[in-house]
């Protein structure tokens, strides 16, 4: 019997709804044959890493808290690498959103004030754009690969957290540590309940999420941009600039990494620390793709990731296994992902034996 | 002849002069003029490569001397489907040595797909095909190459960026020893009438050097039978007379030739015997020099023949395209410069731009569609207004519309559906509302086109990618007739496309001319060009001839001016070398 | 003088990993392929050889593994890239992240001591040559096989037929494809070769440079193998004095905090990746030596049509 893959004349529907889908269902297997190889039972490891995290409240609220940033960050990623604008930063913007928001809460001269939350987000944002217009300028100006000036920006913005942390801004009353103040209770967002973590910056998520949807599916933007990424030489041949979708793909990832970062200032955290992500910005990326860069998939694919995350801590916990494997099972779900993803436009086809 | 050369790899390695004179058996006339290349010419079975790759490749009858009567090259009954397509269907033909084949047919009609084949570039889903009476097997371009079957393509396979001599030398077996390889080039090419110079970078030639090379490339294989792809579709007249000689001589030496073309005057003036496809099935067979055009052109095209219908043109006052002095440096690594280019297009009449392509012609049409902007705003004007430095966008607003020649990836978004490519250019015709697109007039706006342009597709949900050649290539001249231009540039508007289809893109470009807009159509086919075009400019290396009459002027002076226009002040010889 | 040299000599040693990691990757994007994932392969590498030396098996046997386990892991990139013709971007931040999230599994007990890390081979007779002999040797073995490596594969590419047929796959495929060579069999081995440099790279950190493991301790040197390459406009001598510029600057950087200069550590050690930026942004200025050598199919799928 010969098999051959041949192109499809149609990209398939199905294997766009179900590579996602397809892939999670791999990732367990390898998962469950990982765990059973290194000598755990496989089906109670399974459930310490995908079940019993996420079956209190307490663990929905947490689902939910680390989703949202996963989420709110794809989505801006989202915007830029429809456009082909590869910007593997966002955990460098994330982080100097969240000095620029910290440096707010820390300084603001009332720090009673009702303004002061508005005034960290916005510095957030606005931060974390600023970053991101760095490798804006220098593609869109200096023909320089964003990919690499991204990623070397987010080396410097850890080193500049540490720096910080380590010097200028470390909490005299903190017994050395290397970690800022608390800030006062109004640079805080509000928690829907003390008993739990999750607090009302998700609606920055929300939103973030609405918008990526009109934007990506609706917006004559949105279309210019996927044009752009799609094919870049129809969109010079339609006068889309290749300029705007350079800044508009960085910028959006630049203020939604910002964003994210002032948010777990705000939220979880409360001062800062070296320890600001455990790597949303590198697995936002992922939750990207999961997404097919679609606002709806974007959001079960944060969840997704968020449940890695929780799986990954969960099994250090109570099996010793290192954190580590949540990164493993990030890559080999990518792996999986973008293996599937061949299958929308390819298939295989049996061939009629010929003598 | 082929259990012959079994015997030689059986003893390890055959020699040069083996292969000589076993060909020499069939072919006496060949002997002449190749024998003395015997230590030049690499034989083909050396080493392993024949051996080396395992299965045995030919397989047949014991019987070593080749009778006359045996074809070269047999096909029986090849089929090949792609996805959607019967490319070719139940297709035989047979070679005899020495002979001039031609495969004739429509863009379309299966011939490429039928050669990447026969030369193993790609499989057949049924059928044989056989070399000098043994069926081969396992078919892939080294087996074709080790059985002495050599193929010219069409869009040359060269790499850019090296030399002419390593270019050969990635084609022939064994390591590369630059010097002896490039004395085989030169002595070689002389031979032929076709001078290259091995040490040149391949950006650097022409495109007619650059056919030279290839041919040269398969020569030195010492082939049985050559395959040519649409060899003269880059090729001034001149030039393409000068390829004929060649080709006679080489058939005279008994190399069969197998001639793909959709032209039927070449086919005529060189071809022994024809086999006309249509639809991926044979049509007919023929003795071109016997036949009538009209036969031949029935074969091809099938019933009714288009008929075109050209009106005299009513000239707008001032013109609606004015370039001046238009210079500028290739932005591409091995683009042409422009140099002083200066034209006018009027409005109600049809500018053609002839020339073989690589002279200019892609820097020229983006410089003029604002794909890229010149710095001199006055260069450029459209409408009477400087439009030098205004972006695509901007020149739109301006009343031009551009087909241009990739219509996959420039002209249309691969996989986007069509009503969203209508976007691409029809944004400004309302279908974007306070920044949001209108789906729902978007969709009108494609399906009008598609109705009004007979493209054959599956709605306007149907990807770009899905459509084929032509029908695509009717969308988007539809798309842009539709935005009612003042200035239309289209730039190859039939390339690929089948004969029904280009018939109905011209006359559309002749009813929108006569229908007061200036239109410039950018072309290698001068028949075409002479078939719709009021006047006629000329592009050589980077300069643009004064406008001739098309009804004061004829091919030759055209195909003059297409070889001559740069080479005074050119550091690139080009085509003038052999002139 | 002995600061010279030991900036002379630690600018060699520091360079090492990034020759053989940004030599391998030119190898690679010879051929036309873009492979991100460089990071993780050399953290794969110097887990698996650090973990080998643990393990208590010989110095080469150990480097060997991280050699071997650097071109296992960049085998998952090519099965995506090369067969299942994924967008080549996103296999190579895929194996960026799967490596180290296996090297950080695998390093999870290897504990914080240093191991009896690899040694410097002083040249018989050669090494005790005055100025010369400490300058250039008295390093250890893979010191040298890296300048072995890159005289190799400068002449494989340059004068070899071999060479000409990686880049041409590298310029076009279609056309390479087209005259009957496999593309795809030779993307793989040259996406191996640098899986296989990338993973020496990484040993040699683990097991000559520091010798200890930390976790993710290429910091971000896979990253500037990566720019090295379009440093080098994809040419190999420059590919070494890329390597050995960062080496430079590496080591100057730790001279200066060494000697406790008034800036902030950090700040100091943010040296090298602000440093990328500019020479990237330098050389991006230059259109056409950037086109000059570039492999004009870089990170565009390909598969045969038959």
């Amino acid at each position: 019997m010969r098999y051959r893959i041949e192109r499809r004349p149609e990209p398939s529907a199905l294997m766009r709804v179900a590579a996602p889908a397809i892939a999670t269902l791999l990732t367990i297997i390898v998962g469950s044959v990982f765990f059973a190889v290194l000598g755990y039972d496989p089906l109670a490891t399974l459930n310490a890493f995908f079940v019993e995290p996420v079956s209190s409240l307490n663990g929905l609220s947490e689902l939910l808290l680390k989703a949202s940033p996963l989420i709110l960050i794809a989505c801006g990623l989202a915007v830029g690498f429809r456009a082909n604008v590869w910007n593997i930063g966002a955990e460098g913007q994330l982080i100097i959103g969240a000095i620029a928001a910290c440096g707010v809460g820390l300084f603001y001269p009332d720090p009673e004030s009702f303004l002061l939350l508005p005034l960290m987000l916005i510095a957030g944002a606005v931060a974390g754009m600023a970053w991101a217009a760095i490798p804006a300028f220098l593609r869109a100006r200096m023909n320089t690969n964003e990919i690499l000036v991204t990623l070397m920006l987010t080396y410097i913005a850890t080193l500049l957290l540490s720096w910080l942390v380590h010097g200028p801004w470390r909490d005299p009353a903190g017994f050395n540590y290397p970690q800022t103040a608390l800030l006062p209770g109004a640079a805080m967002f509000e928690p829907f309940d003390y008993s739990y973590r999750l607090n009302s910056s998700i609606f920055i998520t929300v939103i973030a999420v609405v918008a990526m949807w009109l934007f990506a599916d609706r917006s004559f933007l949105g279309y210019k941009l996927s044009v752009s990424g799609a094919a870049p030489l129809a969109a010079r041949y339609a006068g889309f600039r290749e300029s705007s979708a350079v800044w508009t793909g960085l910028l959006a990832g630049g203020a939604a990494a910002g964003l994210a970062g002032m948010a777990e200032l705000s939220g979880p955290l409360g001062q800062l620390s070296p320890q600001i992500s455990p790597g949303y910005g590198f697995a936002a990326i992922i939750v990207a793709f999961v997404g097919r860069l679609n606002a709806f998939g974007i959001v079960l694919g944060g969840l997704l990731l968020s449940l890695l995350f929780l799986g990954g801590e969960a099994v250090q916990m109570s099996l010793g296994l290192p954190s580590a494997l949540t990164r493993i099972f990030q890559g080999i779900l990518l792996f999986f992902l973008l293996a599937a993803d061949f299958f929308i436009f390819y298939r295989l086809r049996r061939l009629a034996e010929h003598a | 002849m082929a259990a012959k050369r079994s015997e030689g790899v059986g003893r390890g390695r055959a020699q040069p002069w083996q292969r000589m004179s076993s060909t020499a058996a069939a072919t006496p006339p060949r002997l002449a003029p190749l024998a003395s290349l015997g230590s030049l010419v690499d034989p083909p079975l050396k080493g392993e490569g024949f051996a080396g790759r395992g299965a045995p490749l030919v397989r047949g009858q014991e019987e070593a001397r080749t009778q006359p009567m045996t074809p070269r090259l047999e096909l029986r009954n090849i089929s090949k489907r792609y996805p959607g397509v019967l490319a070719n269907d139940d297709i035989s033909l047979a070679i005899m040595p020495g002979e001039i084949h031609a495969v004739l047919g429509e863009n379309g009609a299966g011939k490429s797909t039928l050669m990447k084949i026969i030369y193993g570039a790609a499989q057949a889903d049924s059928g044989e095909i056989y070399c000098d009476g043994k069926l081969i097997q396992d078919h892939n371009p080294a087996v074709s190459r080790a059985l002495g079957v050599e193929m010219v393509y069409q869009h040359f396979a060269l790499f850019e960026s090296v030399t002419v001599a390593e270019n050969i030398a990635l084609c022939l077996r064994g390591p590369f020893d630059r010097r002896a390889l490039s004395s085989r080039i030169v002595e070689l090419s002389q031979r032929y009438g076709m001078p290259i110079d091995p040490a040149r970078k391949v950006h650097e030639l022409s495109v007619g050097e650059r056919q030279r090379v290839e041919i040269v490339r398969c020569l030195l294989q010492n082939p049985k039978l050559l395959i040519l792809d649409e060899p003269t579709s880059v090729l001034t007249p001149q030039a393409v007379s000068k390829l004929f000689e060649t080709l006679r001589q080489l058939a005279a030496e008994g190399c069969s030739i197998l001639y793909i073309s959709h032209k039927l005057d070449e086919v005529q003036q060189l071809c022994d015997s024809a086999t006309v496809l249509r639809n991926g099935r044979v049509t007919g067979t023929a003795k071109p020099k016997e036949t009538t055009s009209l036969e031949l052109a029935r074969m091809m095209v099938g019933s009714n023949l288009p008929h075109m219908n050209v009106t005299p043109s009513n000239l707008s006052d001032g013109p609606v395209l004015e370039v001046r002095d238009l210079s500028a440096e290739s932005r591409s690594h091995h683009g042409v410069n422009l140099r002083d280019v200066s034209f006018e297009v009027f409005g109600g009449e049809i500018v053609g731009i002839a020339g073989v392509s690589g002279n200019g012609q892609a820097e020229l049409i983006s410089l003029l569609s604002g794909e890229r902007t010149h710095k001199r705003v006055e260069a450029i004007r459209i409408g009477g207004k400087d439009a030098g430095r205004l972006h695509a966008n901007a020149r739109r607003r301006l009343g031009m519309t551009f087909v241009p020649e990739e219509r996959l990836g420039r002209g249309a978004v691969p996989s986007h559906t069509l009503w969203e490519n209508a976007l691409l250019t029809g944004n400004r015709a309302g279908l974007v509302r306070s920044g949001f697109v209108d789906r729902g007039r978007a969709v009108a706006f494609a399906k009008n086109i598609i109705e009004r342009f007979g493209v054959k597709a599956n709605g306007p949900e149907a990807a770009a990618q899905s459509l084929s050649g032509g029908n695509l290539q009717k969308y988007i001249v539809g798309r842009e007739i539709v935005l009612a231009p003042k200035l239309l540039l289209v730039s190859q508007p039939t390339w690929g496309v089948d004969v029904g289809a280009a018939a109905f893109i011209r006359q559309t470009l002749v009813d929108l001319s006569r229908a007061g807009a200036a239109v410039l159509v950018v072309s290698e086919e001068l028949d075409e060009l002479f078939e719709i075009c009021d006047r006629l400019l000329v592009i050589c290396q980077g300069r643009v001839s004064p406008p001739l009459m098309r009804a004061e002027t004829n091919r030759e002076e055209v195909g003059l001016l297409m070889t001559r226009l740069g080479t005074a002040t050119s550091e690139k010889s080009g085509l003038a070398l052999q002139d | 003088m002995d600061l010279f040299v030991a900036i002379f000599t630690g600018t060699v040693i520091a360079a090492t990993p990034l020759i053989f990691a940004a030599l391998g990757e030119l190898v690679v994007e010879k051929s036309g392929v873009l492979n991100l994932g460089i990071e993780g392969m050399m953290l794969v590498g110097a887990a698996f050889a650090f973990w080998a030396v643990v393990a208590g098996l010989p110095m080469p046997l150990a480097i060997l593994a991280g050699a071997l386990a650097g071109a296992a892991a960049s085998l998952l990139f090519g099965v995506l890239a090369l067969t299942f013709l994924t967008n080549q971007y996103a296999a190579g931040l895929a194996l960026a992240i799967f490596g180290s999230g296996v090297s950080a599994f695998l390093g999870r007990n290897f504990g914080s001591e240093p191991i009896d890390g690899l040694k410097p081979l002083a040249i018989p007779l050669l090494s005790d040559i005055p100025v010369l002999g400490p300058l250039l040797f008295r390093y250890d073995p893979l010191v040298y096989l890296a300048i072995l490596s890159f005289v190799a594969i400068a002449w494989f590419l340059s004068r070899t037929k071999g060479g000409l047929i990686l880049r041409t796959i590298g310029e076009s495929p279609e056309i390479a494809h087209a005259i009957g060579y496999p593309v795809v069999k030779i993307r793989y081995w040259a996406v191996l070769f640098g899986g296989l440099m990338a993973g020496l790279g990484g040993a040699y950190l683990s097991v000559a440079y520091t010798p200890l493991w930390v976790e993710n301790m290429t910091a971000g040197k896979g990253w500037i193998a990566l720019a090295l390459v379009v440093f080098a406009t994809w040419r190999a001598y420059r590919v070494l004095l890329g390597a050995w510029l960062f080496g430079g600057m590496t080591i100057l950087q730790l001279q200066g905090q060494a000697l406790g200069l008034a800036v902030p550590s950090e700040l100091l050690s943010a040296l090298p990746y602000l440093a990328t930026i500019v020479v990237l942004v330098i050389i991006s200025q230059n259109r056409q030596m950037l086109a000059e050598h570039f492999p004009a199919s870089l990170a565009k799928p390909f598969r045969p049509t038959v």
